[in-house]
C-alpha cells in the first residue's frame, strides 16, 4: 500500500551513488555475505568478480533493495534503496521467460512505468524516449520484434535500453556477457561507456577476469566477504586471487603485470 | 436461406435461452480475457482449486436461502487470501498448501450438500453448471462482477503486465506486489463466482486457460492474446448453446468441447508456436 503514497525518495546533494556499510546478509539462516563495505562515485563502474556462489547477485539484490541485509547499512544517494526507483537491476537472462507475448518495445517502456503513473497510459513524449534508448543501443529496427526473435545480445540490449528509458542513475547488470560473442560484448562496454558519460553509475558481476580488469574502474573481488577493494591493478594481486579462488586459477607474470587464467566460469550455473 | 435463419433464430424464442445467450457472452468474454495470466503465470492447477474451494460457500448460501453468488464470492475471496498467506508463512511448497485446501473445502461442500435429498441433482448443477435456469438477477451480478474485473484489468493492465513478465523488475520499480498478486487472486475469485451457473465448478478450468491457451498459439502481444482468448470464448459459448439446444448436450461441456476443438485444431496448425513448430525444431536438431 505504502508504495503508492510515498513519495521517490530525493537525492543529496554531494552523496556518494552507492555506499555499503558492513552489510551482512542470510539465507535460511546460513551466511551468504559478510562484512562488505564500499562506495561508489556517481558515473563510477565496477566489476563484481569472484567464484560461483561467492554471492555476487545476493550483493546485487541488496544494492538494489529487493533482498534485505541481515546486518549493515545501504544507501543510495543518501537513502535506503527501497525508496528509489533509480535503481535498475537486470538479472541473469535465464530468469526471463521469452515466450512471453511481449515486443522489444514493450519491454523497453516496462522501465517507465513509475515514471507515467497509475491509471495513464503512456503519451507521445514516454514512446519517443523508449524509441530513443532503442536507438542508443542499436536495436532501431526491432521494436516490433517479439523477444522470442531475439539473438542473445539483442536481449540482452533490450533490457539496457529498458534502464535507459527507466532513466536510471544506477545500473546492476548480472552476468551480462555470459554465452555473447566478442563484437556484441564490445557494444554492450560501449554503451556503457555512454552511461558513465552521463554519471549513470554501473556495476557489472562477472566471470572474465581479463574484462574487469582492462574496462573497469574498480574491481570488487567477493568470495562471502570482501576479498578486495579498488582499482583492478590494487585489487588483482596473487594473494587476493590465491584468497577468492584458491586452487582454481593460474596466475602467470607476463612482464607489465599479471595475467589470469581462472577455470571456474560457466555459463548461467550460478544460484547465489 | 430462411430455413437457416429459422434454425439459428428458433432458441431464441425461448426467455431461458436468451437468458443463457447473455450468460455465457459475458463469461465467454470476461474469463478467458482474465485467464490470459493464468496461462502466462502458469496458475491453472491455482484456478482449478480456486473453483472448488468456492463448493462450501456456495452450499451454505443455498442451504440457507441467500443468493448463491454471494456465498461463491465470500468463500472465493477467502482463499484466494488463505491459500497466499499459507504459501508465504510455511516451508510447505505453495501447491501443496493449495492441494490441501483444494481438496479439504471440496470435500467439506460435498459432505454439506449430500445431507440434502436432492443431493444428485444439486451436485450436478454445481459442478457442470444450470445456464438454462440463470434467473435476471443472476444475470445482473454477473454483469457487474465482469464489469469489475474489465476496470481493474484495464486500469493495472501496465502495473499486472510488468509484474506477470518481470517480477524482479516490478520489485525494483517499487510496484506494490503484495497487492497486485492478491489483486488477481480476487479477480479470479470474481470471475469464478460469474461463470459458476454457465460452466460449473469443474469445468469453469477450461473458460480459464483453454481460450488462452489457443490465443497464446496465434498472438504476439498481450492485447491481442486477450482479444482473440475472448472472441474464441464468445464464440465457443454460442456453438455450445446451439449443441445445446439442438441436440441435447450439457450446455456447460458443450461449451468447454468447443473451446477444446479449436484448441486442437488450432495446436496442429499454428506456425509459429504449435506442434508442426515443435516437430520442424526436432528436425533441425
Amino acid at each position: 500500500m505504502s508504495n503508492w503514497v510515498i513519495k521517490h525518495a530525493t537525492h543529496k546533494d554531494n552523496s556518494p551513488a552507492i555506499r555499503l556499510e558492513s552489510v551482512a546478509v542470510q539465507y535460511n539462516g546460513a551466511p551468504a555475505l559478510f562484512e562488505v563495505s564500499l562506495t561508489l562515485q556517481p558515473g563510477e563502474r565496477a566489476a563484481i568478480v569472484g567464484p560461483n556462489g561467492a554471492g555476487k547477485t545476493s550483493l546485487m539484490q541488496v544494492i538494489a533493495g529487493t533482498l534485505r541485509p541481515s546486518a549493515g547499512s545501504v544507501e543510495i544517494f543518501g537513502h535506503r534503496p527501497g525508496g528509489h526507483v533509480c535503481i535498475a537491476y537486470l538479472p541473469q537472462r535465464s530468469q526471463i521467460d521469452w515466450e512471453f507475448p511481449v515486443t522489444v518495445r514493450e519491454v523497453a517502456m516496462m522501465g517507465r512505468i513509475r515514471k507515467i503513473g497509475l491509471f495513464r497510459w503512456p503519451t507521445r513524449r514516454d514512446w519517443g524516449i523508449v524509441d530513443d534508448a532503442l536507438g542508443r543501443v542499436g536495436l532501431s529496427g526491432f521494436q516490433d520484434r517479439r523477444i522470442a526473435e531475439l539473438s542473445g545480445g539483442e536481449q540482452q540490449k533490450v533490457f539496457l535500453a529498458q534502464a535507459l528509458a527507466q532513466e536510471a542513475e544506477v545500473i546492476l547488470l548480472d552476468e551480462p556477457f555470459n554465452g555473447l560473442d566478442m563484437p556484441t560484448q564490445g557494444s554492450i562496454l560501449d554503451i556503457l561507456d555512454e552511461l558513465r558519460a552521463a554519471r549513470v553509475t554501473a556495476i557489472v558481476a562477472t566471470h572474465d577476469l581479463n574484462l574487469a580488469a582492462e574496462r573497469f574502474d574498480r574491481v570488487l573481488l567477493l568470495q562471502r566477504r570482501l576479498i578486495a577493494f579498488g582499482a583492478p591493478a590494487q585489487v588483482f594481486t596473487r594473494p587476493n586471487l590465491m584468497l577468492a579462488y584458491g586452487g582454481h586459477v593460474h596466475v602467470l607474470p607476463d612482464g607489465e603485470g599479471l595475467m589470469i587464467l581462472t577455470d571456474t566460469c560457466c555459463e548461467g550455473d550460478e544460484v547465489a | 436461406m430462411t430455413g437457416l435463419l429459422a434454425w439459428l433464430s428458433e432458441p431464441f424464442s425461448y426467455p431461458f435461452m436468451v437468458r443463457g445467450l447473455w450468460a455465457s457472452l459475458i463469461v465467454g468474454i470476461v474469463v478467458p480475457l482474465l485467464g490470459t495470466y493464468v496461462v502466462l503465470r502458469g496458475m491453472a492447477f491455482f484456478g482449478d482449486a480456486m473453483a472448488h474451494i468456492v463448493l462450501p460457500g456456495v452450499v451454505i448460501a443455498y442451504l440457507l436461502g441467500w443468493p448463491i453468488t454471494l456465498g461463491a464470492l465470500v468463500a472465493g475471496v477467502l482463499a484466494a487470501l488463505i491459500i497466499g498467506a499459507i504459501s508465504r508463512r510455511t516451508r510447505i511448497r505453495e501447491d501443496t498448501a493449495i492441494g490441501v485446501v483444494f481438496a479439504g473445502a471440496f470435500a467439506l461442500g460435498v459432505a454439506m450438500l449430500s445431507l440434502q435429498r436432492s443431493y444428485a441433482v444439486d451436485l450436478a448443477h454445481i459442478l457442470f453448471g444450470n445456464l438454462l435456469g440463470v434467473s435476471n438477477s443472476d444475470l445482473r451480478l454477473m454483469a457487474v462482477l465482469s464489469g469489475i474485473v474489465l476496470l481493474t484489468i484495464g486500469a493495472f493492465y501496465k502495473e499486472f503486465l510488468v509484474m506477470s513478465f518481470d517480477p524482479t523488475l516490478a520489485a525494483t520499480l517499487r510496484l506494490p506486489v503484495f497487492i497486485l498478486q492478491n489483486a488477481l487472486l480476487v479477480l479470479m475469485a470474481l470471475v469464478i463466482v460469474v461463470s459458476l451457473q454457465t460452466v460449473g465448478v469443474a469445468l469453469i478450468l477450461a473458460m480459464l486457460v483453454t481460450p488462452g491457451a489457443t490465443a497464446y498459439l496465434v498472438t504476439r502481444r498481450l492485447p491481442s492474446m486477450m482479444a482473440v482468448a475472448s472472441i474464441l470464448g464468445a464464440a465457443s459459448a454460442i456453438c455450445g448453446l446451439y449443441l445445446s439446444f439442438y441436440w441435447n448436450f450439457a450446455s456447460g461441456p458443450a461449451i468447454v468441447l468447443v473451446e477444446t476443438a479449436v484448441f486442437v485444431v488450432v495446436f496442429i496448425m499454428a506456425p509459429s508456436r504449435g506442434w508442426r513448430r515443435s516437430s520442424i525444431l526436432e528436425k533441425r536438431g
